[in-house]
């Protein structure tokens, strides 16, 4: 894509370097913990050591005793106020503080308020609880076999422990593809529970002003003003009307979808607030934070592939089991409980598809998309990858091959799939081809060759993968109700400088840059002069926040959409001021000049000026506006990314020798930034592909549930990652783009799997699920009679 | 206990509890709110500082072991209006995203350019494992304190 | 992850510690590079009414050749032990060991000396020290004595030093003409302990015959493992690859590991059988360079 406008200006396709960058690299961000109010408080939570339990008693006296410790809040003091149990954004319903049991270990039972966190751990540490343990359920499938405890008692007609059934796709069809079928490959895979783990965990400080009624909230948070709202409706009957919240989101240290749900510590902390009329600050610590709040994946998948001799594909057809803890509290689209999980027949044309998927309760924390999957695309991704390698070993295909002979061709766009989307454009061909010529496949193939006959392991695994992203149309997109547009505002100065507010919320992404860069690009005002601001409900219009790399489709577009408003109107002004006809008007980034005549021009700096000083009489004086942005479509980014590993005989380690990832996110706004989220996204890959992995034992006890046993990477596990890209516009965007932020998170698992099982197939394996551990490894290659 | 620290250069007092990490005697009593804490078992770096010019990680040292010693935080790496190399590098090779993390990898590198003023990349990430990022994947960490080592080498101070 | 209460004393002597120690049994603990003693006590897993603070001690941070011996004092810094020129010269077992020893900031306040008297069968530096034959020097009110590291670690979190006694210094004999030594450790990332590590260190004689040899197990029992079968399969013996794979293979009987999240009893005795080879061997290769 050319660049429109010069550096100076910064519009899209400059690496503009990032506005908020400023205040970071001095240590003068403010995150939520940074806020500190005069006569603040410390809220501190006991929670469950078990997984299922009655609550016999809560001794709270040798807490109260302490001095500092003014109230310790069980579920009983919150039922006084029907604060105990809340919707979820699901619409099925969770647990505050509970009354009667716990249903998972590490959950909230009771809070302690204090006037300092030290008192407030003092005062945890002396709370005593008395539970009777109850039968734990952790494996799904045991929870939906008849007879198995019913866990949601709460719930008076329910009999079991079956969530929702969700299917979609044409059943007969596929099964009669499949039935019809020269070859058909079936695999197992489990995608197991891994929790995105911010460098911030989750916290807010909740702020009542007695006086003004007026309740503030600084909230680690994605979405501010959808937290309004649900305060609103959940609060409303204890006062608190929407027009007294305000939620601020400052500056958030990571988010990756781990900060859009409403925990219970939130809620907890505002009643606190709100019966005290002090300032409650609630700041979790770590392994709080890996063991109750939002997790993502735990997917029992058992997948299929129907196809010809030839390695042409001709079905899909999936059944899946979706872990959801103890109440659905995954936040996606209401119609889509298994969110865009039918984005699964990935890259390749398919004729006929069917997928189902069943939600299970089970005793562990609530969640299911809370880790950079765009609704559980990685999910999909994985699937789908997997089976395409499955089957071109199976047939003994090059999987790059098998890959090109199905890829969806260009002219096929818009591709509607046999699952019901339509993409909006691609280039899966020239994405894969790219990654290959820069990783250098068939040399690659070749030295594998070589090295099995020396019976060294190494292993070349592909990923090529279409992202679903920017939800979404209100035909089909809310989440409780709201539907899921997003927002602009911009107003301009008299100088020419100007201000711009979305409904979106970065956590690091460099909105304050990018949607300046928006605007620059449409407006040619230069991106020093425009200021971005997001996440302070009182100001900035609403909008559903920023997760599921929705922020450039939907806001962007907005942002994109109110600055042609604002140019429409400058273009009024300008022909007035040069006394010429609109048409006689030609534009270029910052100025109107006299077509024929171009010595005569007016810079959108002048028009701002005249909008406040010299507008046309009958026209409004001011240049503003608003766009609420509701897309046609979703965006479809996509990439094609390939992965060398040598795997070390004697101690199963997998050492990743090279990793090319070639992305398509269509038009790009600031390329510094698009790259460095894919560096980002493919660590998120890497992570749970090899590290992380949060289980339980059976009596429902977490196992990693720290950082000694939950394993982020570090640098030295983290390889040199080479990115590349090409362009492939969506049509329907008003700037071209794509989102991409979860992108590399949702293609890399797979092709780090494939790479493995490519470097064992000959040995007899044909799945190792994820995270490939040494142990898994070393396993495989036993059962195989290998050694060293 | 009364506790006298350095910090940042200059002489601060505060009145602490034996058991007071030293992170929350910077953060919640200096008010020095640019080291962040990430984790409890040691293992993020979020909270590292220069106690006697060596990064520790403040989360896991109580304040009274400061009591007497000099501290440098983030906010001392900026000097009379000009900021050092390494905050420069972190700017302009975009080795920041969310910036939680970057704190206590600027005192890191900070500490380790000292030491090693021609680091290899290997180097580089050996220094900072104990510093975990969630957001930039450590490539652009790593080219920002490659560009700070080239500028401290050529005499940027 | 906030602290229980505590006293705390800052002793200006090693008798003033020891007398602190004294008077408060086991209600005090020893602070030295608190890398492992301040995050138990953050979970409270660990509450000492009374900590003693010997990071002010002055006197206590030489690393030297003295007297016969190498002298590590008990406020040496794993970043110390992996920075000096003398280690990586003449005790590439112990470079190697520092070096993989949490990461590199924690390793600034950690001690070597503190590694061994927390003596958690995950620490490294033991296995290196029962392979090197270590000796550990303790003091108490009534003195001083040397103890064995062979006799050193008698269970999980215990050591042989009585309540009352500081672990002041470690004492590795100095290097003879023809050894070699290499710790291997395999971990699942940095920072963390090890699914199993092995220490070697072995002297040969002028005809190539494996003098002396010792050999160190980390996190494969309930203690640091001495691989006494292994040694003696070695000791007078060519160290040939059979040698090796015999020794290497006794290693693994030798270890008594616990399945956990790093993998399967099968899977961690084999990982003592191939790090023990590979140990072996990187060993001989530095005992080949004149070291």
């Amino acid at each position: 894509m050319a660049l429109r406008t010069p550096a100076e200006i910064g519009g899209m396709g400059h690496s503009v370097k990032r506005k908020e960058d400023p205040r970071f690299i001095r240590g003068k961000g403010t995150y939520v913990d940074d806020v500190q109010l005069p006569g603040m408080l410390y809220l501190d939570i006991v929670r469950s050591p078990y997984a299922h339990a009655t609550i016999k008693k809560i001794d709270t006296s040798k807490a109260l005793a302490i001095p500092g410790v003014l109230a310790v809040i069980t579920g009983r003091d919150l039922e006084k106020y029907n604060l105990h149990w809340m919707p979820t954004l699901m619409s099925d319903t969770q647990m505050v503080l509970p009354v009667d049991k716990v249903m998972y270990q590490a959950q909230e039972v009771a809070a302690v308020l204090a006037t300092d966190r030290y008192v407030a751990a003092d005062g945890v540490a002396a709370v005593e609880v008395e539970y009777e343990p109850l039968p734990v359920l952790v494996d799904p499938k045991k929870a939906l076999e008849p007879g198995a405890p019913v866990l949601r008692t709460d719930k008076k007609d329910k009999k079991d422990n079956h969530i929702w059934h969700w299917e979609w796709g044409d059943r007969a069809a596929t099964d009669r593809a499949f039935q019809d079928a020269d070859v058909t490959v079936k695999q197992d895979i489990y995608i197991p529970r891994i929790h995105v783990a911010s460098i911030e965990t989750c916290g807010c400080v909740a702020d009542f002003d007695r006086v003004q009624g007026k309740l503030t909230v600084w909230m680690t948070t994605q979405a501010p003003h959808a937290i309004r709202t649900v305060f609103a409706l959940v609060a409303g009957h204890v006062g608190l009307a929407e027009h007294k919240i305000r939620i601020i989101s400052p500056d958030i240290g990571g988010g990756f979808g781990g900060k859009v749900p409403v925990y219970p510590g939130y809620v907890i902390a505002v009643a606190a607030s709100v019966l005290t009329g002090k300032p409650v600050k609630w700041m979790e610590d770590r392994m709080e934070n890996l063991q109750a709040d939002s997790f993502a994946r735990d997917y029992h998948i058992t997948a299929e592939l129907a196809g010809k001799k030839d390695g042409t594909l001709t079905a899909l057809r999936i059944k899946t089991i979706a872990d959801h803890g103890y109440t659905d509290a995954a936040a996606n689209p209401s119609k889509f409980p298994a969110g865009l999980f039918h984005i699964c027949t990935g890259s390749y044309d398919f004729k006929a598809a069917h997928v189902d998927v069943d939600g299970v309760y089970t005793n562990k924390p609530p969640g299911g998309i809370a880790y950079r999957c765009s609704f559980r695309v990685t999910e999909a991704v994985m699937t789908i990858e997997r089976m395409a390698d499955t089957m071109a070993h199976h047939l003994g295909i090059d999987p790059a091959e098998f890959r090109m002979r199905n890829f969806i061709r260009p002219e096929q766009f818009p591709y509607k799939s046999a699952l019901g989307w339509e993409y909006d454009s691609g280039n899966y061909v020239g994405a894969l081809q790219k990654a290959m010529e820069k990783i250098g496949y068939a040399d690659l193939r070749r030295e594998q060759a070589e090295k099995r006959k020396r019976g060294e392991l190494m292993g070349i695994g592909i990923s090529s993968f279409t992202e679903i992203v920017g939800a979404g149309p209100s035909k089909h997109f809310d989440i409780l109700g709201l539907k899921m547009f997003d927002s602009a505002e911009i107003r301009i100065h008299p100088t020419g400088k100007a201000i711009a507010r979305f409904g979106t919320k970065s956590q690091g992404q460099g909105h304050e840059t990018t949607y300046a860069q928006i605007l620059a690009e449409e407006l040619g005002i230069p991106v020093a002069d425009i200021q971005v601001e997001e996440g302070d409900t009182d100001t900035a219009p609403y909008g559903l926040g920023t997760y599921a790399s929705r922020s450039t489709p939907v806001a962007g577009a907005a942002a994109a959409v109110a600055s042609r408003k604002i140019l429409a109107k400058a273009r009024k002004i300008a022909a007035y001021l040069l006394e010429v006809a609109e048409e006689d008007l030609v534009w270029e980034p910052g100025k109107f000049s006299v077509r024929g005549a171009p010595q005569r021009s007016k810079t959108i700096q002048e028009v701002a000026f005249a909008a406040y000083t010299n507008h046309p009489q009958g026209m409004e004086a001011g240049l503003e506006a608003v766009s609420y942005y509701d897309p046609p479509n979703l965006t479809y980014p996509f990439g094609s990314y390939i992965c060398v590993v040598d795997i070390d005989k004697g101690t199963g380690e997998v050492k990743i020798r090279r990793f090319v990832a070639v992305d398509d996110c269509g038009n790009i706004i600031n390329p510094m930034i698009v790259e460095g989220q894919i560096h980002g996204g493919l660590t998120m890959g890497l992570a749970p592909a090899l590290f992380e992995e949060i289980s339980y034992d059976e009596n429902g006890n977490i196992r990693g549930g720290s950082f000694m046993d939950y394993l982020l990477p570090t640098a030295m596990e983290t390889p040199s990652w080479e990115t590349d890209k090409t362009t492939t516009p969506s049509p329907h965007h008003p700037l071209g783009a794509k989102g991409v932020g979860e992108s590399a998170t949702v293609g890399a698992p797979a092709a780090i799997a494939n790479a493995v099982v490519d470097a064992l197939w000959h040995l007899g394996v044909r799945n190792i699920d994820i995270p490939i551990t040494p142990h898994k490894v070393w396993k495989a290659l036993r059962d195989a009679n290998v050694t060293e | 206990m009364r506790v006298q620290v350095t910090i940042n250069g200059e002489k601060r007092e505060a009145d602490v509890e034996p058991r007071l990490l030293l992170v929350h005697l910077i953060r919640d009593m200096l008010r020095l709110t640019g080291t962040h804490i990430g984790c409890d078992t040691t293992h993020c770096g979020a909270c590292t500082v220069l106690l006697d010019g060596r990064p520790v990680k403040s989360c896991t040292v109580f304040a009274v072991q400061a009591d007497g010693r000099e501290l440098l935080t983030v906010e001392g790496l900026e000097q009379n209006g000009k900021l050092h190399p390494l905050q420069e590098g972190f700017m302009q090779e975009h080795g920041l995203q969310c910036g939680y993390c970057t704190p206590g990898m600027l005192m890191t590198s900070y500490a380790f350019l000292k030491e090693t003023p021609n680091p290899t990349e290997g180097d580089i990430r050996w220094a900072i494992s104990g510093n975990l990022c969630r957001c930039t994947g450590y490539v652009n960490i790593v080219k920002s304190i490659q560009y700070a080592a080239a500028k401290l080498r050529q005499g940027g101070v | 992850m906030i602290p229980a209460s505590f006293e705390y004393h800052r002793p200006a002597s090693i008798s003033e510690a020891a007398t602190l120690l004294t008077r408060h049994g086991e209600d005090a603990k020893i602070l030295s590079g608190g890398q492992s003693l301040i995050p138990l006590m953050k979970l409270r897993l660990a509450a000492p009414p009374h900590i003693v603070d010997i990071n002010r001690i002055p006197g206590l941070a030489y690393l030297e050749e003295r007297n016969g011996a190498l002298r590590i004092g008990a406020l040496v810094r794993e970043t110390d032990l992996e920075k000096s020129d003398l280690v990586r010269a003449r005790y590439p077992i112990l470079h190697d060991t520092s070096r993989v020893i949490g990461d590199p900031v924690v390793r600034n306040l950690a001690t070597v000396c503190g590694n061994l008297a927390h003596a958690d069968p995950a620490n490294d530096h033991p296995a290196t020290m029962l392979a090197l034959g270590a000796q550990i020097v303790a003091v108490g009110s009534r003195g001083e004595r040397i103890i064995p590291v062979d006799e050193f670690f008698t269970g999980p979190f215990t050591t042989a030093l009585a309540p009352r006694e500081i672990l002041t210094e470690i004492r590795v004999p100095l290097p003879s003409l023809r050894s070699g030594g290499a710790y291997l450790k395999l971990e699942r990332k940095v920072g963390d302990f090890a699914t199993a590590g092995v220490a070697v260190q072995l002297t040969l004689a002028p005809d190539g015959i494996c003098q002396r040899v010792g050999i160190g197990l980390t996190n494969v029992g309930l203690t640091p493992i001495k691989a006494g079968r292994a040694e003696a399969a070695l000791r007078g013996a060519r160290p040939d690859e059979a040698a090796i794979e015999r020794a290497a293979r006794l290693a693994a009987e030798e270890s008594e590991p616990a399945e956990d999240l790093r993998g399967s009893e099968e899977y961690k005795r084999d990982l003592v059988r191939v790090l023990t080879a590979r140990a072996l061997r990187r060993a001989l290769e530095r005992a080949g360079k004149g070291g």
